[in-house]
């Protein structure tokens, strides 16, 4: 199959094909292609689209992500951090009287724990989604689809990874098709 | 000006401020697809550069080079280039600080609390008002640096290690301060720039030159609009807008404990965080306004930011002005119930002393001109609309001062009562950071995505999923919770 692939790649000695990819013109279309496609069990593809839409995760079987724990852990982590700094400059290392006050006392410290907390949480958040997406990723042959530019505009896309177990450079052509993509292209690398 | 900038916006103005029970008023008008509203935002920043940008860019940068200048002499010389000195300490460093910083406020009321009510009509313009809270922000900061004195050693303010072996106290409001004022400019910075990674996609994807195409792709981060990526994408920006939205009212409840712990009559009131939260919240949306208005005329976004946006975020206005005119009742109230004369003194000073143009002034700008927003007329005129808006930008930063400097002037004892008047430098500064401001904002007009397209998309009607049973379902802009709705 890499043969026929070659003629149509422009730089033949490098090309190697790693996905498909299909183009749909409207949400409707999309979705209802990422339901069968789920239900054929397919597990290494993905849907692209210009903004999140809504239910998209259910037609692709999508797990809720860690995110939420790990973004609890770093406003954990900002929380006790804060106490610690707090106690440690103030009441520990140097010992500061001020009025009379007490050299630790939690009312007069919640402004900068709270700030703390929130800073590391949102932190997490923020490198947390950037990480787990595997981003930055400047390179991705995605981006030789002269077609695939507007998927940041008003198209959508299914690509589907040649490293699947169901994947069949011909069979999920024809698929793809069936399922009412506008136009399928190989993508390669 | 108009006829120089007016050449995207002969669309038609509509109005979609009618309201018909059956029916939700559409929030984007007369766009039909998704590639319309990619073109109308990406031609903002695609197109020739206006010749109005450069004039208005041009003024902007004159009004920094006078903040440059006010700097340079102030660093060389010393604070007592201002006019301020005992007893009046706090002057104008403080009233442009509390000023800026609540001016960002109503950027993150907009991306973070109306995302968490699912009000829907604010994808319009939250791109643009979290944009002015970073830039406030980032005025904001300047004045408390360069008001420390010696602006070489603020490093003192953080808990760094230092040769002296001390650390900051942080039982001290003003250390709370310096906490919430660089969380909460490091959470919006995070923010905004999130949100505007597909939109940066969009602009690499459209570029037609080299240079462009590498620093949006950089800046982009290779985001390729996998629904896998959009699913924590819209996790981390929820979880975000839940951090920050008690994170903004942290940031000017805690700049108004820099008075309410004092001891200074006029400050010292346990109204302040409530009062200075509303108050930065209408300041912020007069900003809103007053930078919309002009956007949308000059950049075509009329569709995009209809009269119905305009015409909400003018009742937000009423709505949190009549909250200050309550909170500056309050204040009358507790001056007298209190029958404590120091704080009666304070509240007579303000009104009949020396400085009681200041008072009665903030008091027109701040209560008297937002009351002709009940009228749906002065709402959705944009001249009159732009009026009141600027009488609030007007007035709130009266309000800073009356707090501030007449509270300074008579304190407790007579034989300290002082005056203050600022100097050519204190202006120059305040001029100066409008300039920075400006400028900014104008960079960001010129080469950012002005409009969260991805975020306005979701709201069209064409975004939604048509369900099988009942296809005309998705002609409407609100939708129920999916997970309802999932089979």
């Amino acid at each position: 199959m890499t043969q026929n692939l070659a003629s149509s790649a422009q730089e033949p000695p490098a090309a190697k094909l790693v996905g498909l990819m299909a183009q749909f013109d409207t949400v409707d279309g999309v979705m209802a292609a990422a339901k069968r496609l789920r239900d054929a069990g397919f597990s290494r593809w993905d849907v692209h689209s210009p903004f999140p839409i809504h239910g998209i995760d259910a037609a692709m079987g999508i797990r809720p992500t860690i995110l939420p724990w790990l973004v609890m852990g770093g406003g954990l982590t900002g929380l006790v951090g804060g106490l610690l700094l707090v106690w440690f400059t103030n009441a520990f290392d140097y010992p500061l009287y001020i009025s009379g006050k007490p050299l630790f006392s939690l009312p007069a410290n919640i402004p900068v724990i709270f700030e703390v907390t929130v800073l590391l949480a949102a932190l997490t958040a923020v490198f947390g989604m950037i990480g787990l997406n595997g981003l930055p990723r400047l390179y991705n042959p995605l981006f030789k689809s002269g077609r695939f530019r507007r998927v940041t505009s008003d198209r959508f896309f299914i690509v589907i990874d040649a490293t699947d177990p169901k994947f069949d450079a011909e069979g999920t052509r024809e698929l793809l098709g069936l399922l009412g993509a506008q136009a399928v292209e190989s993508v390669e690398d | 000006m108009a006829t120089i900038l007016t050449r995207p916006s002969d669309v038609r103005e509509v109005d979609n401020t009618v309201d018909d029970p059956r029916r939700r008023a559409p929030l984007v008008l007369e766009y039909h697809d998704f590639g319309d509203v990619t073109d109308a935002v990406c031609n903002v920043t695609e197109r020739q550069t206006p010749r109005g940008w450069y004039i208005a860019f041009g003024i902007s940068l004159a009004l920094l080079g006078l903040l440059g200048v006010c700097l340079g002499y102030l660093f060389t010389t010393g604070v007592g280039v201002w006019g301020n000195n005992q007893p009046v300490a706090w002057a104008f460093d403080i009233v442009n600080f509390v000023f800026w910083v609540g001016i960002g406020h109503a950027g993150t009321l907009i991306s973070a609390i109306l995302f968490l009510l699912r009000q829907n009509w604010r994808t319009s313009i939250n791109r643009m008002s979290e944009a002015m809270t970073i830039f406030a922000v980032i005025c904001a900061g300047l004045f408390p640096a360069v008001h420390v004195g010696r602006p070489w050693l603020i490093y003192w303010m953080f808990p760094l290690p230092n040769q002296m072996g001390m650390w900051p106290n942080f039982r001290s409001p003003l250390l709370w301060d310096v906490f919430a004022v660089s969380t909460y400019m490091t959470v919006s910075l995070l923010f905004w720039y999130i949100g505007m990674i597909p939109d940066l996609a969009t602009l690499r994807d459209r570029a037609k030159s080299k240079v462009a195409q590498i620093v949006y792709g950089i800046f982009a981060l290779g985001w390729t609009g996998s629904c896998r990526h959009w699913h924590r994408f819209e996790r981390a920006y929820l979880v975000l807008a839940a951090l920050a939205t008690p994170l903004v009212l942290s940031v000017h409840s805690v700049v108004s404990f820099d008075f309410a712990t004092s001891q200074v009559p006029g400050w010292h009131t346990t109204i302040f965080p409530p009062y200075f939260v509303a108050g930065a919240v209408f300041g912020g949306f007069a900003m809103v306004i007053t930078l919309a208005i002009p956007a949308r005329q000059f950049f075509g976004l009329k569709n995009l930011i209809t009269i119905r946006h305009l015409d909400n975020m003018a009742k937000i206005l009423l709505a949190t002005g009549l909250i200050v005119a309550y909170a500056y009742a309050t204040e009358a109230f507790t001056a007298w119930y209190s029958d404590q004369p120091y704080e009666q003194s304070a509240f007579l000073n303000r009104f009949a002393g020396p400085m009681a143009w200041s008072a009665w002034l903030m008091v027109f700008c701040n209560v008297v001109a937002p009351q002709l927003l009940w009228f749906k007329r002065v709402r959705t005129n944009l001249w009159t609309l732009a009026f009141v808006a600027m009488c609030v930008n007007v007035g709130m930063w009266f309000e800073r001062f009356v707090i501030i400097v007449t509270s300074l002037t008579r304190d407790y004892l007579p034989s300290s009562w002082g005056g203050y008047s600022p100097t050519w430098v204190d202006l120059g500064m305040l001029a100066g950071s409008f300039g920075l401001f400006f400028t900014l904002f104008l960079l960001f007009c010129r080469y950012l995505p002005v409009v969260a397209m991805a975020e306005v998309k979701t709201v069209m009607p064409e975004a939604k999923v048509a369900h099988a049973e009942h296809p005309d379902e998705k002609k409407s802009d609100y939708w129920p919770d999916e997970r309802h709705a999932r089979t």
